[in-house]
């Protein structure tokens, strides 16, 4: 019997930078009824020629052998690397809005400040903070923020390597 | 592109330049429909005589044409549309060739690039359509990239799992002067689908198959297009190890038909001894097969007890619905070889003894003879459709015959009693199960074997689906044979409908259906037709005789059945058997085995 137990996989994925790669990406993973629960992607190369892509997914264990196996059939794929399956780091940026005045405002650059969220704007009613960390981390920040006039968020989804000496290659 | 530069030479035009990479490619006939967008390439076709092209009357029935030149060649079909409507009919068959992995390149003609975007006149968003369509697809925007692309595309189309790829051409990039370069070595530096099997693995896979008891090898479509030596390679493996084969769908024709140990095609419409035997083996062997739905049945009861290996050429096919516990990605014409070597190197005996038992058991099931069916005899007595294509066969033995079918009845029908003694012989929507596939494949099909008995298996509904190809076949000369099977009904609709939803017949029935006698007469072809048993030789006898094509009507008897069935959501040891066993605790369709397809 299958397990059927979920879990959550950080796939590299690193690719020929050609027109309509990431719609490939992105279809395989509507088209065969896969979550995309982040997705970044940016080219790597000096010359421009790759970029790679981070998705980061749930499913089973069948299922998300399923889905690198589908990725990496895709002609303009190199690599898939499922980093999941060993120590590695993931980190995600967010530009926060938090809209306020007197205490509130207050609370929230101090609380800012114990995250190590820069403030990269600021006026007399708003801080804009760029806060870099695990999801989690980025995800605690903003509970903390919403009582204290969160207004906007911009997140750039998980950039994700792996520990150590390891390289996608 | 890769980064060696070869010798280029300029073209007149990217038309031109396309048309001598596709004769570098050995593309020896065209399937096409022209517009505005292509008008470029069908003046260089004009200007040339290497290339044939072949007018379709339906940009749909070139890819299917495509197809069944495809899988009865081995080669790579090409075919050849305008832009936004001629992409988009072709889609069907470009889906249609990606389910059942046949090797297509087509090309699609677009709106010149500085219109693209701007809702042009016959425009539509060809690569964005295919995407999920294709194996791959291309849009070609610099007259640099043209040939390199159209090269990469057939190497794309015809290596690792073969599959149709998209290429669409800017009208000003078909006109504008264009570079030349033969084929390189090198392709797209990413691709690099995996071929030769892990030869640990297959030792593995041999020490598993030496120690069976009750083994089985399951053969499908991978062998077909891993080229007869693949198909010459399994009979020899399966002669030599003893065990029983069954085929796939697609399989048919990998093995031969005629052979003691074939057992038949397996699955919701396979014998009684191939479902029985996958059932309670102890090893399988699946080979070039993906444990497609309609083979399985339910999963969860899908062989349980047997220890399954798994070839395939693709990767995602492993363990994508059933567990596998060896796993061999490789061509099953290089797999095959190695196990045949590794098979005759491992020492250790096979159990003899218990191989005799386990076809002493399948003799019993084979023994119940689950295709039996009874033809009355008396004069005038109505044709069952099965008797049909059991004297069609008769009737082609000894000719070199080729297939096609429609979607439905008859092509089960044509499957469990057409045998095929040899691959590329057999031509069928398996995955897609498109009806209209079957006339324009037999077009194609005979354009490749322009002296062979090209045959078309016909429902008389699938058959209008793509009617309107009798004129290419008529202007062509091409003499396929539509045999019909008409019995006034969308039969697997009216089966289902029958076993499912309570006999409630909801626009199954063929109403208002042509004279097919005065249709294929209209169509420059011969019409004819068997009302009764007595006429049926007759008419199989004049069909054969013919040299144009004929359409013959076969009214057959209209409540007949496909069995043995599994029914969705059962089991393989859960058949229904036809009306001839009339076998007690037959197995009712549940409710969550209707809610499936």
């Amino acid at each position: 019997m299958q397990d059927n137990t979920l879990r959550s996989a950080t796939i590299s994925v690193l690719v020929e930078n050609e027109a309509g790669v990431l719609a490939r990406v992105i279809g395989l993973f509507s088209g065969r009824g896969y979550n995309i629960d982040s997705l970044t992607v940016a080219p790597v190369e000096r010359d421009g020629s790759k970029s790679r892509i981070t998705v980061v997914t749930q499913g089973t264990e069948m299922v998300i052998e399923q889905i690198k196996a589908q990725l990496d059939r895709l002609v303009p794929v190199y690599k898939v690397l499922d980093l999941t399956e060993g120590p590695h780091l993931s980190r995600e940026l967010a530009l926060i809005k938090v809209l306020g005045t007197g205490e509130k405002r207050a609370e929230a650059l101090r609380l800012a400040d114990a995250f190590r969220a820069r403030v990269i704007d600021a006026t007399t009613e708003s801080f804009t903070f760029e806060l870099t960390g695990a999801t989690d981390k980025l995800d605690a920040f903003l509970d903390l923020m919403r009582p204290l006039g969160l207004a906007e968020v911009s997140r750039t989804g998980v950039a994700a390597i792996a520990r150590g000496a390891k390289t996608i290659g | 592109m890769d980064g060696t530069i070869p010798a280029t030479e300029q073209m007149n035009s990217g038309a031109e330049a396309v048309l001598r990479a596709l004769k570098a490619q050995g593309v020896d006939v065209i399937f096409g429909y022209p517009g505005g967008a292509v008008l470029p390439i069908y003046d260089a076709i004009f200007q040339q005589n290497e290339i044939r092209h072949i007018l379709v009357r339906h940009e749909q029935a070139a890819v299917h044409a495509a197809e069944g030149y495809a899988r009865s060649t081995g080669k790579v079909g090409c075919v050849l549309v305008t832009s936004g409507p001629g992409a988009t009919n072709a889609v069907t068959g470009l889906v249609d060739a990606l389910m059942d992995s046949i090797p297509l390149v087509c090309l699609t003609g677009q709106v010149p690039t500085h219109l693209i975007g701007n809702d042009a006149f016959q425009e539509a968003d060809t690569t964005g359509i295919t995407r999920q369509a294709t194996k791959h697809n291309y849009l070609v925007k610099k007259s640099a990239d043209l040939v390199g692309v159209v090269h990469e595309a057939f190497h794309v189309a015809r290596t690792g799992r073969p599959g149709p790829v998209v290429i669409d051409l800017p009208k000003d990039i078909l006109i504008n002067p264009a570079p030349y370069h033969e084929p390189t070595a090198k392709v797209h530096r990413s691709y690099r689908p995996r071929t030769e099997p892990d030869t640990a693995k297959i030792k593995e896979a041999v020490a598993l198959l030496k120690r069976a008891r009750q083994p089985v090898v399951y053969a499908g479509g991978g062998i077909v297009n891993a080229g007869p030596e693949a198909s010459r390679l399994l009979t020899e493996f399966v002669r030599l190890t003893g065990m029983p084969c069954t085929n796939t769908l697609m399989g048919l024709g990998t093995f031969p038909a005629s052979d003691p140990q074939f057992l038949g095609m397996l699955g919701m419409h396979g014998t009684f001894e191939a479902n029985l035997t996958m059932h309670g083996a102890d090893v399988m062997l699946n080979i070039g097969a993906r444990f497609d739905d309609r083979v399985t049945g339910r999963l969860n009861a899908f062989s349980p007890g047997s220890k399954k290996i798994h070839i395939d050429i693709d990767p995602a096919n492993i363990n994508k619905s059933v567990a596998v516990d060896l796993a061999i990605v490789a061509d099953a014409c290089n797999a095959l070889k190695a196990l045949i070597e590794a098979w005759k190197a491992d020492p250790t005996p096979q159990d003899k003894e218990a191989l005799a038992q386990w076809w002493a058991q399948i003799e019993i099931w084979r023994a119940k003879q689950s295709l039996r069916y009874t033809q009355p005899r008396d004069p005038g007595s109505v044709i069952k459709p099965q008797y049909a294509i059991e004297q069609l066969y008769k009737a082609t033995r000894g000719r070199e015959t080729y297939v096609t079918t429609e979607v439905g009845q008859h092509q089960m029908w044509a499957a469990q009693y057409f045998k095929f003694e040899k691959p590329n012989r057999w031509m069928t929507s398996g995955g897609l199960g498109t009806m209209g596939y079957g006339l324009p494949a037999a077009m194609g099909v005979q354009v490749a074997h322009p002296d062979a008995l090209v045959i078309d298996i016909a429902g008389e509904a699938s058959i209008l689906m793509n009617i309107q190809e009798m004129s290419t076949l008529a202007q062509y000369r091409l003499p396929v044979k539509v045999f019909i099977l008409n019995n006034h009904y969308m039969g697997m609709v009216r089966q289902w409908q029958e076993l499912l939803h309570g006999s409630r017949y909801s626009n199954s029935y063929s109403e208002a259906l042509p004279d097919f006698v005065k249709l294929a007469e209209s169509f420059h072809g011969v019409g004819l037709r068997a009302e009764t048993a007595d006429d049926l030789d007759r008419v199989i006898h004049e069909m054969l005789a013919t040299d144009k094509p004929v359409i013959a009507d076969i009214c057959v008897d209209e409540k007949e059945n496909v069995f043995p069935m599994i029914p969705s959501g059962a089991a393989h040891n859960q058949m229904l058997l036809g009306p001839e066993h009339e076998a007690a605790g037959q197995p009712t369709v549940t409710s969550a085995g209707k809610a499936l397809v």
